[in-house]
């Protein structure tokens, strides 16, 4: 009785303590270490806050729908989702070489992350719909649904993004048990599609830091300066780290995008491999209480959805991570939850949202089942 | 996945930490340079002979400019900036870190830097800043001695690095070439301090972690009497000569003088290539300096050495009389040796020999010495050696004290009795410099003891606490066992000789210090330039001043205890005892009595030529 009526209130309240728990924790994490990452700029820091805020709210309203409204308006949100899209393509403003934001005036806008969450929600329910485990037929034709607004994201060009997006809906196609023989065959069919990524789909500058990644020191001052400043950062900081503010390569800007991309950086330079190991702990407590929601669901779309949103973070984690450390390209990925920006930290948390209505409306969906 | 992260950052922070914290230490932290002051150097009085002035110079920071062709070409109309100025910076461009201001133009002047400081707005990463420049205030007048600082060239770096010196340079512009600035570099140049910066990634400084001040170098104090030496630079008056200077007592250079010359102002910085070639085309030679790398035969001012050779072998006795018809013939042979004076001069002894230059009595000592042993005593009096004196020895010439094997090596040629005859009145192979010449006399009025010629008299240290005058490290008197070897009533007579010149009644010099209130001894040298025909009489006016003899004359004064021996070589000067005596008669004039009397008689018509 007593778990049952403490479960109602957080029940009542459509949110699971424990995640927001750990997700608050790295948010904590995110405004210290944004603080110092700025430079000690208070507009930031309170920009930082506020996307926050907005965050959490944007969650704590997503979870108050229903799942089943999740699974109707997936058609029509991913169509939305495809359509800014090719409108970012034509109209939007450019940036570094790669046209990303759409400006509506009071802000700018990035469909490029709405298609984080519209891509997962439209394949969970595609194979949801036509049942699991997903036919080839099926497979083939969730994978035409992931391709289009995959590319359409890679064609800004966000290699980044493209790269998550595809991911989102690849998680959730494996999440939903296809045959070995088939995950064997995509990874033979990726292969092959590498070398003509290479030759004819990547741009020069996106090749190049492919290259660079190999031998950073082949261009020490031009693209091979980030990836070993921020590696400097990162050995420079030791077992404890130089201390919060004091991180000299951080506070003398020798990070490049210091409080976007490379935050990490930051982090392990001031607080260590200490700081850094907390802050994985913290992503994998966050990651593990996701799967445990995710085997929860009882519904095989809640099930895929939520398994494969809580595997794009992890995947978000490791490449943004692997990046700064100079063991993968940099392919500009935020840190989740850490990395300042807004479009990314509000559609991270409505995916949030989505899942913790899923996980609280459970038996509401059993009963409708 | 995971594991891959934590090894990653493992490798990083833990096993690498060392590494990378290094890396970060040197992005973030600069040392920056700050170079020295050099030494002050004084003159024997305290004069400022070499000093610093604060120059301005234009930088720019070419990073940071992305039209800077353009703006080259607008900072054009407000300072001369000639394109090898622009050549230069670009070269001088690479050596400097990203976003450092590199050098654009030296020195400017007060006009360029007020035209620019007005339009300073449209300029934001150029900038002005002042240095210390070497500057000599008496320009040309010491040149010679002091020699200048220039730029560090690639030459420079080199040497520095062999001498893991180089780090001390980082910051000083300019380092001694030549002369005294060279040779005292490591006392004048100081000790460099550094600033520990912190600086961000555009390599602005965002803080000063350390400041080590720099020390400057020592200041020195040199034996130069600098009113003697102005004051023979005047009496010069530009003309191709040398005069050397000695205070006897302890080798100390009073002055050493190479005239005509040049302003070393020029150099500091760099000079322009214009500038050097107008110096290097002169036909004056104003670069060459005549007081050390001139090499003249030294005519008869070697007799009095001779003299006390011959009596220290006992080839001769201070009784030894020899007949003089006006000619000395070489036995066995038909040739002839004229003296000057084609009469002869009679019976002649050593005395009289030296009184009256008797050039015949000297190729009969020559003949009776032979050329080893006019080697050998020569050699002792420094003549084919350098003297070692303080300025850097390829600045210095050896002359040519002629030998066998000297001749062997030279011409591929036996040593010849005839050879050795015109080496007896300082003739035939055998060349000086003028610093030679005093370094001889001051040997001969030391009675043997030898003084290396020098120039550094006092160093003072800019350390705050340290004895603030050093005396210089004591000269060590050159061993040698002329003392010894040389009886001292034979460097007597040699001395008496002198003072006979001057003062004797038939002396070659008697006209010119008739009078004087004080006592001299010298020696008078006509050096030949112009090979007479053996039937030919020298007449000054029928042949081109450039092939006219020079005119050499040493001398020291006072006779019972002299403060100064003087060596003079008048390039094309005509007759020695005239033209070499009357000018050490105004130098000892000034030196000793004050008398500023310039006013010297041009006597290049006179036709008498004993000396």
């Amino acid at each position: 009785m007593m778990q049952s009526k403490k479960k109602s209130i957080w029940t009542r309240l459509h949110v699971d303590p424990l995640f927001l728990f750990f997700t608050l924790l790295l948010l904590v994490y995110s405004v210290c270490i944004i603080w110092s990452a700025s430079g000690q700029d208070i507009a930031m820091t309170e920009r930082k806050v506020i996307q926050i805020l907005l965050g959490i709210a944007t969650m704590l309203i997503l979870a108050q729908f229903p799942p089943r409204l999740y699974e109707k308006w997936a058609p029509y949100f991913y169509i939305i989702c495809i359509i800014f899209l090719v409108v970012v393509d034509a109209f939007g403003d450019s940036s570094k070489g790669a046209q990303r934001w759409l400006n509506l005036g009071f802000m700018r806008f990035q469909p490029s992350e709405l298609a984080k969450i519209a891509v997962p929600l439209m394949v969970a329910k595609f194979i949801n719909q036509e049942g699991c485990p997903p036919s080839l037929k099926t497979t083939l034709q969730t994978l035409a649904i992931i391709a289009v607004p995959t590319l359409l994201v890679a064609m800004q060009p966000d290699l980044g993004t493209a790269i998550l997006v595809a991911m989102s809906g690849i998680f959730i196609i494996f999440l939903a048990g296809i045959s070995w023989k088939f995950i064997i065959a995509a990874t033979l069919s990726i292969g092959a599609f590498i070398p003509i990524m290479w030759y004819f789909l990547m741009h020069d500058y996106q090749r190049e830091r492919v290259l660079t990644l190999f031998n950073p020191e082949r261009d020490p001052l031009g693209k091979g300066y980030h990836i070993l400043q921020s590696k400097t950062a990162i050995g420079s900081g030791g077992l404890w780290g130089k201390g919060w503010l004091k991180g000299t390569q951080s506070q003398l800007e020798f990070i490049p995008e210091r409080h976007t991309d490379f935050i990490f950086s930051v982090i392990a330079e001031e607080f260590g491999f200490v700081g850094a190991i907390v802050l994985l702990v913290l992503f994998l407590c966050l990651i593990a209480r996701g799967l445990v929601i995710a085997s929860q669901s009882q519904s095989t779309f809640g099930r895929v959805l939520i398994g494969g949103l809580i595997l794009v973070l992890f995947i978000y984690v490791f490449i943004n991570i692997g990046m700064v450390s100079g063991i993968l390209p940099v392919v500009g990925v935020p840190l989740p939850l850490i990395s300042y920006g807004g479009s990314s930290l509000v559609v991270l948390m409505a995916g949030f949202g989505i899942m913790m209505s899923i996980h609280t409306h459970r038996n509401m969906l059993s009963k409708n089942i | 996945m995971v594991a891959v992260l934590l090894v990653t950052l493992a490798h990083l922070q833990i096993f690498s930490f060392g590494y990378y914290n290094t890396k970060s230490d040197n992005n973030r932290i600069e040392i920056i340079s700050i170079p020295p002051n050099r030494g002050i150097i004084y003159d024997r009085n305290g004069t400022q002979l070499a000093i610093n002035n604060t120059i301005y110079q234009l930088n720019i920071i070419p990073d940071k400019i992305s039209n800077l062709d353009e703006q080259l070409n607008q900072l054009k109309i407000l300072v001369d900036l000639t394109d090898e100025d622009i050549e230069n910076f670009q070269k001088e461009r690479r050596n400097y870190k990203a976003h450092r201001s590199v050098p654009l133009k030296d020195n400017l002047t007060e006009d360029e830097i007020a035209k620019f400081v007005v339009n300073q707005h449209l300029f934001p990463f150029i900038n002005i800043t002042g240095n210390r420049h070497r500057y000599y205030p008496y320009g040309s007048a010491l040149t010679h001695v002091l020699g200048y600082v220039s730029k560090i060239n690639t030459q420079d770096k080199v040497h520095l690095e062999e001498e893991d010196r180089l780090s001390d340079y980082v910051g000083t512009l300019n380092i001694g070439k030549i002369g005294i600035e060279r040779f005292y570099e490591d006392l004048l140049h100081g000790t460099p301090g550094y600033e520990e910066v912190e600086v961000n990634n555009r390599g602005k400084i965002v803080r000063q972690l350390n400041h080590n001040p720099p020390l400057a170098g020592e200041d020195i104090y040199l034996t130069i009497d600098l009113n003697l030496q102005l004051y023979i630079e005047k009496l010069l008056n530009g003309r191709k000569a040398a005069v050397v200077a000695i205070d006897p007592n302890n080798g100390e250079i009073l002055a050493l003088v190479s005239s005509p010359s040049y302003d070393p102002n020029l150099f500091v910085g760099g000079i322009s290539s214009a500038k050097y070639k107008a110096l290097l085309e002169d036909s004056d030679k104003p670069l060459f300096n005549r007081a050390m790398l001139g090499t003249y035969p030294p005519a008869s001012t070697v007799k009095p050495f001779i003299a006390i050779s011959a009596l220290s072998e006992g080839i001769i006795t201070p009784k030894t009389i020899v007949q003089d018809p006006g000619y000395w013939q070489l036995p066995g042979t038909e040739k002839r040796f004229r003296d000057w004076l084609r009469w002869g001069h009679g019976k002649v002894d050593v005395t009289k020999a030296l009184e009256e230059s008797v050039d015949t009595y000297f190729y009969q000592v020559a003949y009776d010495l032979g050329i080893d042993r006019l080697y050998f005593w020569m050699s002792k009096f420094g003549y084919g050696e350098r003297t070692g004196i303080d300025i850097s020895t390829n600045e210095e010439s050896r002359g040519i004290m002629p030998n066998r094997e000297w001749k062997k090596l030279r011409h591929k040629q036996s040593w010849l009795p005839g050879d050795t005859i015109p080496v007896g009145i300082g003739q035939g192979y055998w060349t000086v410099t003028p610093l030679q010449m005093a370094k001889a006399l001051t040997i001969m009025v030391n009675n043997g003891r030898i003084y290396t010629p020098h120039l550094l008299k006092q160093k003072r240290s800019n350390m705050p606490d340290n004895d603030p005058l050093s005396l210089t490290p004591e000269y060590i008197v050159e061993d040698s066992n002329l003392e010894t070897l040389v009886d001292s009533k034979y460097w007597q007579i040699a001395k008496d000789g002198m003072y006979r010149v001057m003062f004797g009644s038939r002396g070659t010099a008697r006209k010119i210090y008739a009078g004087s209130p004080y006592k001299a001894a010298g020696k008078s040298g006509t050096a030949q330039v112009y090979g007479l025909k053996s039937d030919e009489v020298y007449n000054a006016n029928n042949i081109a001043e450039h092939l006219r003899d020079h005119a050499l004359f040493i001398a020291f004064a006072p006779y019972d205890k002299p403060t100064i021996a003087l060596a003079i070589v008048l390039e094309n000067g005509g007759s020695g005892s005239s033209n070499g005596g009357a000018m050490a008669k105004h130098i000892l004039d000034y030196y000793l009595l004050g008398d500023e009397t310039t006013k010297i008689e041009e006597s290049t018509l006179d036709m008498n030529q004993g000396d």
